[in-house]
């Protein structure tokens, strides 16, 4: 029944689980969709769907599940001929309901768009208040003011606007994580860098003042010390980020993500340079690529210990000759006696937890100018798109040694 | 498709004092029927904690409030065994202290499932708490009891109450936690909503003073860059704001009065002055090109 549904959903990529799914056989069964697709799509909505990112999925799934059935107007003109002088609403008692659930079963969508089919190629004209043909307060699963479990509700009064259609405009679209959304929601995706690194290292040597009364109490007076691993955040990042040339388009967005690490309070360290296109013998401090306010790449690995979490930021689109050959920077009064990749390696050897972030769509990545060189890149750093499912992501393999 | 909902005697709707949407409401009467926590997020400012109490005075229940800090743990929900009191008590008390159960302190969650009464639970801002605290109180939420091994009581819940829970997504919510919840995220208000949102409020409004209010706040958070939008909650200060001044209702759109009341970030204040401007004056907006 509408299983259908459930594997369009996790193709979608909703995460929606058996016992979500049960729950909401057991919610349609109850009749809480008051059999009207509209409060099957609000029902839906609020049992399968745990986070507003994945409105928008339930509502592209729901309305490309649903859309076949959304009206033929010509047809739906002849039924309402049928459907003229209607018998009163009838109402159903509970008990009536039930034994009808009982009779009928539950629905099953496709049986039910044929058999639908089926009545409109062969019915001739009005039926009220029957079990079989399209009519008025009956029990016949097409018509209005009757009950049937899984019926379709054709003319009558509606109580909202079709729910195909309010799912075919997508209200939620602005909440997908797969788009990138502002400074607040970088903050939260990088805060999670916190949440791994709790108590799980370090000597036991902070009073645990709650635990050691409690233990002494439980001891009845007699002294009992509990001592505990101080509970700070271990984690430290170095982020270096690509500037000028290519990265112009996404400076908006490079520049969310800037304010939302360094609004991060939570890290025990952060270390932020600038490179230009790759990284080469020298790091910027400024975002001018000033050779004047630089540090040695050299300097920045040998003080920085292989704890720190590397984010690099960056298109990773140059010419190849700026990632393959020694003197291949394009600021060409610098020279590089070491290609660029040697460098990129050198990082990612020293610091093995790692993340590339790209304001590019992966969609573009191999298609893209400089697709040789990101290509390459990737080979060195795991890449992820710099949106907010790609920092969740990238948040999470930082986390992990490759 | 509130047919199928009267089967459960208890039924949500909207109070004078709170406007809902019919989504929202449906989505209280599903978790209602399903007798499963209702999980709401949202936009700051739209009303979310105010949801429980509008549900409590709608069903005429008894609203149990328990504020989740960052310290909160899930065990405090239950019950706390005042150990340090029994102690005392043991030394300098002439009380009976073999009797555990006077040191045993319910917790709000406790509070709720020992009520004779149904009554509507909120738990408020979860997402403060540890990462692990949803989880935690899985089991409790579950089967709606607990045990107390210090005096090996069991407390179930007399009524299973109605639990709502808010969050303003600081923190991933465990998997398992979600599964067990019904969602619903509160959108914001759009104009007509946000209409009778402001009248439930100030019902003395004068109508045009109010559409002006509207058309330049909803202009404001059409503004593309602001770092923080202003919300329903900011709105209404506004609008007080306006009244208390008596502001000239046509000065609204143009000058924007007491525009600290709606944005309170510098650069926002700034940017939404330029945009003023440039829509006031038709002209281009200088330095707006602030990218590196």
């Amino acid at each position: 029944m509408f299983t259908g549904f459930f594997y369009l959903l996790r193709q979608e990529g909703i995460p929606v689980s058996l016992t979500e799914w049960m729950t909401f056989i057991e919610a349609l069964s109850k009749g809480l969709a008051g059999s009207t697709l509209s409060g099957f799509y609000h029902l839906g909505r609020t049992i399968l769907i745990k986070s507003e990112s994945n409105l928008d999925r339930f509502d592209l799934a729901f309305y490309r599940y649903f859309q076949g059935i959304e009206q033929n107007e010509e047809l739906l003109k002849q039924v309402g001929d049928w459907l003229e002088q209607p018998l009163p609403p009838r109402g159903f008692s509970e008990e009536e309901r039930a034994a009808l659930i009982d009779k009928l079963g539950l629905p099953d969508f496709d049986a039910l768009r044929k058999a639908l089919e089926e009545r409109l190629r062969t019915q001739d004209g009005a039926h009220h208040g029957g079990s079989n043909w399209i009519g008025t307060g009956g029990t016949s699963p097409f018509g209005h003011s009757g009950f049937h479990p899984g019926g379709i509700r054709i003319g009558g009064e509606s109580h909202s606007r079709s729910a195909v259609k309010v799912a075919g405009e997508r209200h939620y679209r602005g909440y997908r994580t797969d788009e990138t959304l502002g400074v607040r929601q970088f903050e939260v995706a990088l805060r999670r860098l916190r949440q791994f690194s709790t108590r799980l290292d370090g000597p036991k040597e902070e009073l645990d003042l709650e635990e050691t009364i409690q233990a002494t109490c439980h001891n009845a007076g007699r002294l009992e010390l509990v001592w505990t691993r101080p509970r700070k955040n271990t984690v430290k990042v170095l982020v270096l980020m690509d500037v000028g040339g290519s990265m112009t388009p996404y400076a908006k967005i490079c520049s969310q993500l800037f304010s939302a690490v360094h609004k991060a309070t939570h890290f025990k360290d952060l270390q932020f340079y600038y490179f230009h296109n790759c990284v080469y013998e020298n790091l910027y401090l400024d975002s001018d690529c000033s050779p004047y306010r630089s540090v040695p790449t050299e300097a920045v690995l040998h003080n920085l210990g292989s704890d720190y979490k590397l984010i690099l930021v960056g298109d990773a689109a140059m010419a190849p000759s700026e990632l393959l050959m020694p003197g291949g920077n394009v600021y060409w009064e610098i020279s590089n006696n070491e290609p660029g990749i040697t460098w990129l390696e050198r990082l990612a050897r020293h610091f093995p937890y790692n993340a590339w972030l790209n304001p590019i769509p992966s969609q573009h990545w191999d298609r893209i100018f400089g697709y040789q060189t990101l290509e390459q890149v990737k080979q060195v750093f795991p890449m992820y798109e710099l949106t907010l499912e790609g920092l969740d992501l990238a948040v999470k393999k930082l986390m992990v040694r490759q | 498709m509130n047919g199928g909902l009267h089967t459960e005697n208890l039924l949500y709707d909207e109070t004078d004092s709170y406007i809902v949407s019919d989504e929202l409401r449906n989505a209280v009467n599903i978790a209602i029927a399903l007798k499963r926590p209702l999980l709401i997020k949202g936009e700051p400012g739209t009303g979310k904690t105010v949801l429980a109490e509008s549900i409590a005075k709608s069903l005429g229940l008894k609203l149990l409030v328990w504020n989740i800090k960052s310290t909160t743990k899930a065990q405090v929900g239950l019950y706390v065994y005042d150990t340090v009191q029994r102690l005392y008590d043991s030394q300098f008390g002439d009380k009976d202290v073999s009797d555990i159960k006077q040191y045993i302190k319910l917790g709000k969650l406790g509070e709720a499932f020992t009520a004779p009464e149904r009554v509507v639970l909120l738990i408020d801002e979860i997402d403060k708490a540890d990462l692990e605290f949803p989880n935690d109180l899985l089991w409790e939420l579950d089967v709606m009891n607990f045990h107390i091994p210090e005096t090996g009581e069991t407390i179930s819940a007399v009524q299973r109450p109605i639990v709502i829970i808010t969050s303003n997504a600081e923190k991933e919510l465990p998997d398992a936690f979600l599964r067990r919840c019904v969602f619903h995220y509160i959108a914001f208000p759009d104009q007509d909503m946000m209409e009778r949102i402001v009248r439930v409020h100030f019902p003395e409004l004068e109508n045009f003073l109010l559409a002006e209010a509207l058309k330049a706040f909803y202009w404001l958070r059409s503004v593309s860059g602001l770092q923080k939008k202003p919300s329903t909650s900011e709105l209404l200060d506004w609008v007080q704001a306006l009244t208390i001044g008596g502001i000239d209702p046509d000065r609204i759109g143009k000058e924007l009065p007491f525009l600290g009341t709606l944005l309170k970030k510098n650069q926002d204040f700034d940017l939404a002055l330029r945009q003023l401007h440039v829509r006031t004056t038709g002209g281009t907006a200088g330095g707006t090109n602030r990218g590196w």
